[in-house]
């Protein structure tokens, strides 16, 4: 019997506005037009600019003390614009991790429950009615399973146009329940877009030290999971990948892996300081690379953009952002009975005693035992 | 009326909230045609099809985290885990998500999950296949934590957990699926949870328990002398505890001796020992007994009778506490 080769594969990399604003046309035009027409383009490159400068202002708020540990999105832009832009928003779910507030507010989530969250306030993930988006997830690569059990709710519904996305780091690829996602979404097959922003590092961790495979993209090969590596600091590319995934996972109803190369221009957050672990020299040839800079330059190439609406566009956006704060900051403060009230639909007879008593007596003395108040009364 | 094991209370129970409710889907490992490895869901992928009774991957976590996510989505999944020894890989979706998700989106997003997990040793099986970890759970504030040990008890039961709208852990003491039957209505019922049922009522002591210790303790006092009359509590619902049937009781007796098969140290005994002081110091006439497994490690089989309180070391317990 000869050996045989039983499997074979390969992954491809699509790159369609490259980092010297170089646009391929035979992969970025379709039908005689560009994939993303200049109206569309110029939308997404002023939500990518309104984002960055959202996270800026976070920054500032984080080291002013008016808010708590922020995770900047800094040079990942694209990623989260140009996904969050192909899939249908209202239709389909957005299950995030915490560099995707753009896809977040592409699909109607308000920013200022964004800087809620990470103000230390739940009300910041109360997601409003018929926005389909799961809140910011903290905890690595735990939420890819819920993509994957709402995407078999659309299987088992019969709901045969809705399809998930859920976005994940590199790190979160060497998580256990990043597989199980990966496995159940196959085996299941249902329709689930996963999108790993590959931005090099896990806090201090480089890609090399978290696993051993020269793409993260390869992981899909095992779950034979549909996968492609975009550069993910490419709009049209991102946006593409994506629209060609979602139209791939409704279609078959099956998952699609897609790796976005991008970098983490800011800290890990705003706790971090990443001058301790990655060289200056990292850092600047990916400020090269950066999103904003090619996609305006491309708009540029096409007289869709001058330095005059740039200047408009950071004043707009200024305003934007200063609305966001103020609507974060203007949200009553919370009230101490939201922590009990929202433990269950009805709450039991401990959690009421607890939220009622918590003034007056300390936790576990029901007030009403017999003794007990006379006491408090002496005291 | 039918007369039926827990087993097949369980499965009839399953069957009606599936008919009732499409939005009802089992998930877990060999629960499809193979009916589960305990047949608790025997007939159903053949009743409902495949798609409502899935077989999936060898994932705890994996089945944990997909249950949520369909809950997100409108579905009302009622996992199994085959052993409650495997939750430790599904404890973060069960606790840091499906708990969670309530009250920190403040309400948006709900999770009415209901997790089925045989529990508790004396069925002779191998290692990691007969621990008692209620309390874990108890202790995660977030999920309701039931525990019926009779047939009626898990049929109306399981139908509320099925229709709650938060996540409840349903515990299936495995010692009594198939040991005996009783008469069960044909008819949907509900038994609320958080609500203990009093076994049998007495005068002179408490006895708190749940679970298939439920049954050692009646064999327990089976053997005490005529003239002591002691009141059994079956818990039935361990989170919410019912504190008032409890507290009702010891103010009547004056005693109290809790009973389960977990480790002693954090357990719930010291929970409800605590609870009991609280509301009923001035009527206690002995410490509260606890009569708990050991803080070791659960024993291979050969030893695990030694280890679970049987009816003499409970019959101890409560002589002990009597005598006080």
């Amino acid at each position: 019997m000869p050996k045989n080769t039983v499997y074979e594969t390969d992954i491809e990399f699509l790159s369609i506005l490259d980092e010297d604003a170089q646009f391929d046309e035979s992969l970025g035009i379709e039908d005689g037009e560009p994939i993303l027409s200049d109206e569309q383009v110029v939308y997404l490159y002023e939500q990518m600019w309104i984002g960055r400068q959202l996270d800026e202002i976070a920054f500032k708020l984080q080291r002013s003390g008016r808010m708590g540990t922020y995770p900047q999105n800094k040079g990942q832009e694209a990623n989260a614009a140009g996904s969050g832009f192909a899939m249908k928003k209202g239709t389909d779910w957005v299950v995030p991790c915490y560099r995707e507030n753009i896809a977040m507010n592409l699909h109607g989530l308000p920013y200022h429950y964004i800087l809620l969250h990470w103000m230390g306030d739940e009300r910041g993930n109360q997601i409003p009615e018929g926005v389909l988006c799961t809140p910011i997830s903290v905890p690595i690569g735990t939420h890819m399973l819920h993509a994957a059990g709402i995407a078999w709710s659309f299987k088992l519904r019969g709901e045969k146009d809705r399809c998930a996305i859920t976005y994940f780091g590199d790190g979160a690829t060497s998580e256990g329940d990043f597989h199980g996602a990966m496995n159940f979404a196959s085996t299941l097959s249902v329709p689930v877009v996963f999108y790993c922003q590959n931005n090099q590092w896990a806090i201090s961790v480089p890609r090399e030290q978290q696993m051993a495979s020269p793409t993260v993209a390869q992981k899909a090969i095992a779950y034979e999971m549909p996968r492609i590596m975009v550069d993910g600091n490419d709009i049209f590319a991102v946006y593409k990948a994506t629209r060609d995934a979602r139209k791939y996972c409704v279609e078959n109803q099956t998952p699609y892996f897609i790796e976005g190369v991008t970098y983490r221009l800011g800290d890990h957050t705003t706790a971090d300081d990443a001058r301790r672990y990655r060289s200056e020299e990292e850092l600047q040839q990916w400020m090269a690379k950066d999103p904003l800079i090619r996609t305006r330059k491309y708009l540029e190439s096409r007289d869709a953009w001058n330095d005059e609406r740039q200047l408009e566009l950071e004043t707009h956006a200024r305003k934007v952002v200063d609305e966001i704060v103020n609507e974060a900051n203007s949200i009553a403060e919370p009230t101490t009975s939201e922590i009990f009230d929202s433990m269950f639909a009805e709450i039991d007879d401990d959690l009421r005693i607890q939220r009622d008593t918590m003034r007056t007596s300390s936790i576990g003395q029901n007030p009403e035992q017999a003794g007990l108040k006379a006491q408090t009364q002496n005291a | 009326m039918a007369n039926l094991t827990l087993v097949q209370a369980i499965n009839l129970a399953l069957v009606q909230e599936m008919e009732a409710d499409e939005s009802v889907v089992l998930l877990g490992e060999d629960v499809g045609l193979n009916g589960g490895v305990f047949r608790v869901t025997e007939g159903l992928a053949q009743r409902f099809g495949d798609h409502r009774v899935q077989n999936t991957p060898l994932d705890e976590s994996g089945i944990l985290g997909a249950a949520v996510g369909l809950a997100i989505a409108g579905m009302k999944p009622v996992p199994e885990i085959q052993f409650e020894g495997f939750l430790g890989p599904a404890y973060d979706q069960i606790v840091n998500h499906a708990a969670r998700f309530r009250n920190r989106t403040r309400g948006a997003i709900t999770i009415p999950m209901t997790l089925r997990v045989p529990v508790g040793g004396g069925i002779h099986a191998p290692e990691l296949h007969s621990d008692s970890p209620e309390a874990i759970y108890t202790h995660s504030p977030g999920l309701k934590i039931v525990m019926p040990c009779t047939p009626y008890d898990a049929k109306g039961l399981l139908i509320s957990a099925i229709r709650d709208p938060d996540p409840v852990i349903f515990f299936e003491p495995k010692r009594v699926y198939r040991a005996y039957r009783e008469e069960v209505p044909e008819d949907e019922y509900t038994i609320p949870i958080g609500q203990a049922k009093v076994v049998s009522e007495g005068d002179d002591l408490t006895v708190v328990t749940w679970g298939a210790s439920v049954f050692q303790c009646l064999e327990a006092l089976d053997g005490l002398p005529e003239d002591v009359s002691v009141e059994l509590i079956d818990l039935r619902t361990i989170d919410p505890i019912d504190t008032d049937t409890i507290a009702a009781s010891v103010e009547k007796t004056g005693r109290c001796v809790v009973v389960h098969e977990a480790p002693m140290t954090a357990g719930l005994g010291a929970e409800i020992s605590a609870r009991v002081q609280e509301r009923c110091f001035l009527h206690l006439q002995a410490p509260v007994q606890r009569v708990t497994g050991f803080d070791t490690i659960m024993p291979y089989y050969k030893l695990e009778l030694e280890y679970m309180p049987d009816a003499n070391r409970i019959g101890k317990g409560i002589r002990e506490c009597l005598a006080y």
